[in-house]
């Protein structure tokens, strides 16, 4: 099985069966981790480059080991001045960072919409590691890998996304792939935490976390940015732990064995108190792990991999 | 020299004009409209199956000069100006420096001469500096040749210098343009806020922060007794305060533009920078609201808002870039296409939103085919059917999100004081 698209700008459009491809790819390749050599040839003599607009050390790093452990040659591109205060349009910068001859360009940035463009003018391969407000496809992925892990399925089970839906792109992406794998999925926020018409994409909206978290299967905390508070979206930190953070009392109403997820870095006693995210149903670090195997998949998949190859590839070592 | 415009089917709502007739000019001026009009020494031009109306006239332009003129200049404006039948244009002041005094009003009124095509009426700033906080010389801009004053460079959040303002300029019959829009509510979006910036994660603008601006902008002009112009209405919600207080016979007057009713924020899914303008595009409903205004009179008439950006303003970040979109050679196409072609307006309602009505608003003696007036003319060619090609503008810009677009109609000439600047595409 491999994938008919070039480019990963978001799960937006993706089907149910390409999201299966990409779990079931990383899932192999997530058996190479207990080797004593962690590596694969699969993209040996390709170029992948990590072209950072915005400060990431996490994504960068997690992207960076998966093409390395798929043997790619490596280059980190950070650009921290926008394109305008350097006299040139941002299709310049990609222009330049391009004739590095680069296979793949992995873009980070704060804008929505930069990855699409990059894609419609470049030759690149491109992956979306996160842009502005929009989507952050692998992160995406990654957290229905680790819900498929450890729950041994998505569909039908109850999960509930608590706190700044409007701002962020991990909820968009989770959004598309959760609900396109069947999961009945409930969104908690206030409602100036909530973009517009958000209940389109086929989810539940709830402003009681008490009542929503009942009988859950998964509690996916956001991460709340504390200067949002400056624009009025909520009254103040207090008020927002009490009524949308994630505590032990709180946590009891869901599903015994539920899985508490959040894509970090997190507010410790702000959206997840520290009992709840060093608590046994915190999945939290196997979240960062399990983001090297689906970005390996991603990689390798978008450079025309092919998914039964890989037994194959891992077994040649390296 | 004598002009003799034959056979074309004049239209000239303001005389009640809807015949094939001949007009005859003579020292830049209107000397006669009749059948069949015989004049030995006059240049005849055949206009056979074209229409023949009163000058366009765009009221809402950005010329770029002075400060901006890798964007566009006043001569690469009404360049574009004429190409797209346009006899004159109201300029706006967000300049460099600002347009707030008479040394710059002056300054492009002798440009616009010196290029000596389209007319060019300037629109002054109605606070000094475009800050919002002091109202600028109203009396000495209006003398020394604008037309209007206007918050279009950045709107006037304070209620009490709007008030100052309509008040002030009471005394001197002229209007105020308002850009409508609550900058704390708008700030930093750049989209419509609607199901589609969920989506695009592009920070939204809600069109209430137009519409109760529309009320509060009016409610002041109507307590004051002053005339206030409301520029590009883009939402229902502006055409129903508007349609309200014109019920009211409040003194207003409104104008939208033409990507206000042929677009949706549906175009912003590429996140094409060129689909970014301010106010920005809206949603189905707004457009078919926008179409309802115009066929009943709410909106008297279509302005362009050309808003000439060069690649570094726009080959970026979706939220980086500048807003704003060209818009005079497609202005015509557009509003025949959308508009004319599918029977939302008639040719007579078409000539009242593109040239009487601006003429009215701003005091210009123009806005008909009148005997005495001046032979400001322009020629439509209904028929042409093409495609929209930016690499042919005249403006130096070609941020225009109508690239490739299918369009029927075209101006065919434009005739300026009695002579023709532009006959078919070319410039004279």
């Amino acid at each position: 099985m491999g994938l008919k698209r070039r480019h990963l700008i978001g799960l937006e459009d993706a089907t149910h069966e390409e999201i299966e491809t990409y779990l079931n790819t990383a899932e192999s390749f997530k058996t190479i981790f207990d080797r004593k050599i962690k590596k694969v040839p699969a993209l040996r003599g390709r170029t992948v480059v990590n072209l950072f607009f915005e400060n990431s050390t996490r994504t960068r790093t997690s992207f960076e080991l998966a093409a390395k452990r798929l043997s790619a040659d490596v280059i980190n591109f950070s650009v921290s001045t926008s394109s305008v205060a350097k006299g040139e349009t941002l299709i310049d910068t990609a222009r330049t960072i391009e004739a590095l001859e680069s296979d793949m360009i992995v873009v980070r940035h704060s804008c929505s919409g930069v990855p699409l463009l990059l894609s419609k003018t470049l030759k690149s391969g491109i992956v979306n590691a996160g842009d502005g407000m929009h989507e952050h496809p692998t992160q995406g992925l990654l957290d229905l890998f680790t819900i498929r892990e450890k729950k041994k399925k998505i569909k039908g089970l109850k999960i509930v996304m608590v706190g700044d839906i409007a701002h962020s792109r991990v909820a968009r992406s989770n959004i598309y792939g959760m609900t396109k794998m069947g999961a009945d999925l409930t969104l908690v926020a206030p409602p100036t935490l909530l973009p517009k018409d958000i209940d389109k994409l086929g989810v539940k909206v709830s402003h009681d976390l008490r009542d929503a978290v009942k009988g859950a299967d998964v509690v996916y905390m956001l991460r709340i940015q504390l200067e949002r508070q400056k624009r009025n979206l909520f009254p103040s930190i207090r008020e927002f732990s009490v009524l949308y953070g994630m505590d032990e009392e709180k946590l009891k109403l869901a599903n015994k064995g539920a899985l508490v997820m959040h894509p970090g870095p997190m507010n410790r006693g702000v959206e997840i108190s520290s009992e709840v995210a060093d608590s046994e149903q915190s999945v939290i670090n196997e979240q960062v792990t399990n983001g090297i195997a689906v970005r390996m998949a991603v990689l390798y998949l978008l450079a025309g991999g092919e998914t039964n190859e890989i037994a194959t590839l891992s077994g040649q070592g390296n | 020299m004598k002009l003799l415009l034959s056979a074309g089917r004049v239209i000239d709502p303001v005389n009640k004009i809807n015949a094939v007739l001949d007009i005859l000019i003579e020292n830049g001026k209107i000397v006669k409209v009749a059948k069949d009009i015989k004049e030995k020494n006059a240049k005849v031009v055949d206009l056979k199956g074209k229409v023949v109306v009163p000058g366009l006239i765009d009221m809402h332009v950005h010329l770029r000069e002075p400060g901006f003129e890798y964007k566009e200049n006043i001569a690469s404006g009404v360049r574009s100006a004429v190409a797209g039948g346009f006899t004159s244009v109201a300029c706006m002041p967000n300049t460099e420096p600002v347009m707030d005094n008479t040394a710059v009003v002056e300054y492009v009124i002798s440009k616009g001469k010196k290029a000596n095509l389209a007319n060019v009426y300037p629109i002054a700033a109605v606070s000094k500096g475009a800050k919002g906080e002091e109202i600028s010389d109203i009396g000495m801009l209006l003398k020394s040749g604008a037309v209007a004053l206007t918050d279009d460079a950045a709107p006037l959040m304070n209620a009490e210098v709007m008030r100052r303002a309509f008040e002030y300029i009471k005394q001197f019959k002229a209007p105020i343009i308002t850009h409508c829009e609550d900058k704390n509510m708008t700030l930093d979006g750049v989209m419509n806020e609607s199901f589609n910036s969920t989506v695009l994660g592009l920070r939204g603008m809600a069109s209430v922060a137009e519409s109760f601006m529309v009320y509060r902008n009016i409610a002041i002009a109507n307590y004051m007794g002053a005339a206030v112009h409301i520029a590009h209405v883009s939402c229902k919600e502006s055409v129903e305060v508007i349609r309200w207080a014109k019920k009211q016979k409040m003194p207003v007057t409104a104008e939208t533009a033409p990507h206000y009713f042929t677009l949706t924020d549906d175009e912003v899914k590429t996140y094409d920078t060129n689909t970014k303008m301010n106010p920005p595009l809206r949603g189905a409903e707004d457009v078919k609201a926008i179409k309802a205004g115009l066929k009943d009179g709410t909106l008297d008439c279509i302005a362009s808002d050309h808003a000439p950006h060069g690649r570094i303003d726009k080959e970026l970040e979706y939220n980086y870039a500048a807003f704003g979109i060209v818009g005079l050679e497609t202005m015509v196409a557009l509003t025949l296409t959308e508009l004319v072609d599918k029977k939302i307006l008639t040719l007579e309602q078409f000539v009242e939103k593109l040239s009487v009505m601006p003429a009215k608003i701003l005091g210009l003696n123009k806005g008909s085919l009148s005997v005495g007036a001046d032979a400001d003319i322009t020629v439509l060619d209904l028929e042409k059917e093409y495609k929209v090609d930016i690499s042919k503008f005249e403006s130096k810009s070609k941020n225009s999100p109508f690239n490739g677009r299918a369009v029927k109609g075209a101006a065919y000439m434009t005739i300026v004081g009695g002579e023709i600047k532009m006959k078919e595409g070319e410039i004279l």
